[in-house]
């Protein structure tokens, strides 16, 4: 019954093969498969590993001039499709809608909060080079969290702000996002900020963001459902 | 509640079928329990008196009945009533009953916490902590005082129902079918921000109301009210809605809290009834209840009520929502258990 709800959406699923799939951190990975159309920096596609159980949706974190779609995942114990999808091989096949969604940044002066694997987004628009006048705030709990961290660091430099809650090396910031961001004096207020994570994480931060004085109107937020 | 034991209530006939057959007992015995669960004032396996000492003896060693009290209840002075209930997975939740003259409407929770991040709504403060089994939702309206008089039930509670889609559907069935509580699905309302494929199954495979948040019809701004609005636009719901016919008894109702300055100026009305063109609906509007932490606020009543003339002269019904219970934070938007949950 859910195959056929799905297929009568727009974002119907078809069937792809599986090029990659690497465990880049403990229980994380990043899967992909050859990329036929193109796609906007910031959007979500739609992945199951069996047409008979509801997609999930995940961000894209490939550029948008590779000639693969990557995606970031971690594995949910519990859940239904990570589980599966971790232990899936080259060749297998996976089923993906077209890629969708608006969580595109414009070319204005902005700052990039994510928690986990909630960098993908931010990290797909880097890669296709629409990262000018931007900041990376990464949140983690500990420090083999920092996905692809050489690549940002190389990239962004200082730009690039990584807090960890859980373990201190003197490199990183040493506690949660919404900590780093209430030691700030000030934030710029004509930036966008844009939020990638769990719910929780994006509205604690969007009230610590509106009580340091930035218009809710410049806040955009992407959330995990 | 025995948490040991898995709950009867909340099952659907199929599967109480299959419960019964796997205990050997009579295949009739399912039909005779849904009596027990969802028509009778029981709540416990022992009270199904019609069923043999020995069956229930059966039944009980691997089930509990599944109902489960209110913790605390706290009443309006309008007489509106606010529900603590504790879920299977030690969680809280919350359900409103709002009297009124004709009828008696609940308010349930489809989740425990919500994901998707209104600006403006209290739930959303506390994250997400959980789905809701079809047993807890449906445990919201049986185990209250008012549960003999409950006219109308509406999905607008904690939660997003369409995130939680299939114990949402499930439990429309045991409120609908004649095994269960046999209420038209016309008294039934679920709302929801608009998750398109789950709002396709929803309208489908159910024959209730919907009710869709709205909130404002212009791209820039949904986005920074409802995150929502990033990966379902308004404008694709609409279009989605317009393939369905709604000229029946049927409803497709949009609800739209007014923030002063921010939505409820002559360009949202003109831009309001070029989207919902062609769909026939209502729009319902809602005062905004202040927050914690949000810069949003209702306009005065002038304002509210000049909203409702200028789109009822546009031919788009215009309705405001009745505030209640809003001293016992029971009110549109403001439910929540982030303290409750934070000390268990």
């Amino acid at each position: 019954m859910q195959s056929t709800y799905q297929n009568q959406h727009k974002h119907g699923l078809k069937a792809v093969r599986i090029t990659g799939n690497e465990e880049i951190s403990p229980n994380v990975y990043v899967i992909s498969w050859e990329r036929t159309v193109g796609f906007e920096p910031g959007q979500v596609i739609k992945i199951t590993a069996d047409p008979q159980e509801p997609p999930r949706i995940y961000s894209i974190c490939s550029g948008n001039k590779e000639d693969e779609f990557y995606v970031l995942f971690n594995v949910k114990p519990a859940g239904i499709l990570t589980p599966r999808l971790a232990t899936m091989k080259p060749g297998e096949e996976i089923y993906v809608s077209e890629p969708y969604g608006s969580f595109s940044c414009d070319e204005s002066p902005a700052h990039c909060i994510a928690t986990g694997t909630g960098i993908a987004p931010f990290y797909s628009m880097i890669r296709s080079g629409k990262f000018n006048n931007k900041t990376l705030i990464h949140g983690v709990s500990y420090a083999n969290q920092f996905y692809f961290e050489d690549f940002l660091q190389k990239e962004l430099g200082n730009r690039y702000i990584r807090c960890c809650s859980r373990e201190t090396n003197g490199v990183h910031f040493p506690g949660r996002i919404t900590e780093y961001l209430l030691g700030r004096d000030e934030l710029p207020k004509g930036d966008k900020y844009y939020l990638c994570g769990q719910a929780l994480m994006v509205v604690e931060v969007r009230d610590l963001l509106i009580q340091k004085g930035i218009p809710y109107g410049q806040i955009y937020a992407e959330i995990f459902f | 509640m025995d948490t040991s034991k898995e709950p009867l209530f909340g099952k659907t006939l199929k599967e109480l079928t299959l419960v019964v057959a796997d205990l050997g007992l009579p295949k009739f015995t399912a039909l005779q329990i849904t009596d027990w669960l969802y028509k009778k004032p029981v709540g416990s396996i022992e009270g199904m008196s019609n069923l043999s000492k020995k069956n229930r003896e059966l039944l009980a060693e691997k089930y509990d009945f599944g109902t489960v009290l209110p913790t605390k209840v706290q009443v309006s002075a309008d007489g509106t009533k606010k529900y603590l209930f504790v879920t299977g997975k030690h969680q809280f939740i919350e359900t409103a009953m709002i009297p009124d003259e004709n009828r008696t409407t609940v308010c349930v929770s489809s989740q425990v916490g919500c994901k998707m991040g209104c600006l403006f709504c209290m739930t959303a403060k506390q994250g997400f902590q959980g789905q809701l089994s079809a047993g807890e939702i449906v445990n919201q309206i049986r185990s209250i005082d008012e549960a003999a008089s409950v006219s109308n039930i509406v999905y607008m509670g904690m939660g997003e129902p369409f995130d939680n889609l299939d114990e949402v559907l499930k439990s429309i069935e045991i409120l609908t079918s004649d095994w269960g509580f046999g209420m038209s699905p016309r008294r039934i309302t679920v709302s929801s921000i608009g998750i398109v494929p789950a709002m396709l199954r929803f309208l489908q495979e159910s024959e209730a109301h919907l009710a869709i948040s709205l909130h404002t019809p212009f791209d820039e701004q949904r986005k920074s009210l409802m995150p929502v609005q990033i990966a379902y636009p308004i404008a694709e719901v609409v279009e989605e809605l317009k393939k369905f016919d709604f000229s029946g008894q049927r409803r497709v109702s949009f609800e739209y809290i007014l923030f002063k300055g921010l939505n409820d100026t002559a360009l949202h009305v003109k831009e309001l009834s070029r989207l919902l063109n062609g769909i026939k609906c209502r729009i319902n509007l809602i005062r905004f209840h202040p927050v914690p932490g949000t810069p949003l606020v209702s306009p005065d009543e002038e304002t509210i009520l000049h909203f409702k003339t200028q789109l009822n002269d546009r031919g788009i019904l215009t309705t405001i929502r009745a505030s209640r219970g809003q001293d016992i934070y029971a009110a549109c938007g403001l439910l929540s258990t982030k303290e409750q949950n934070k000390e268990m």
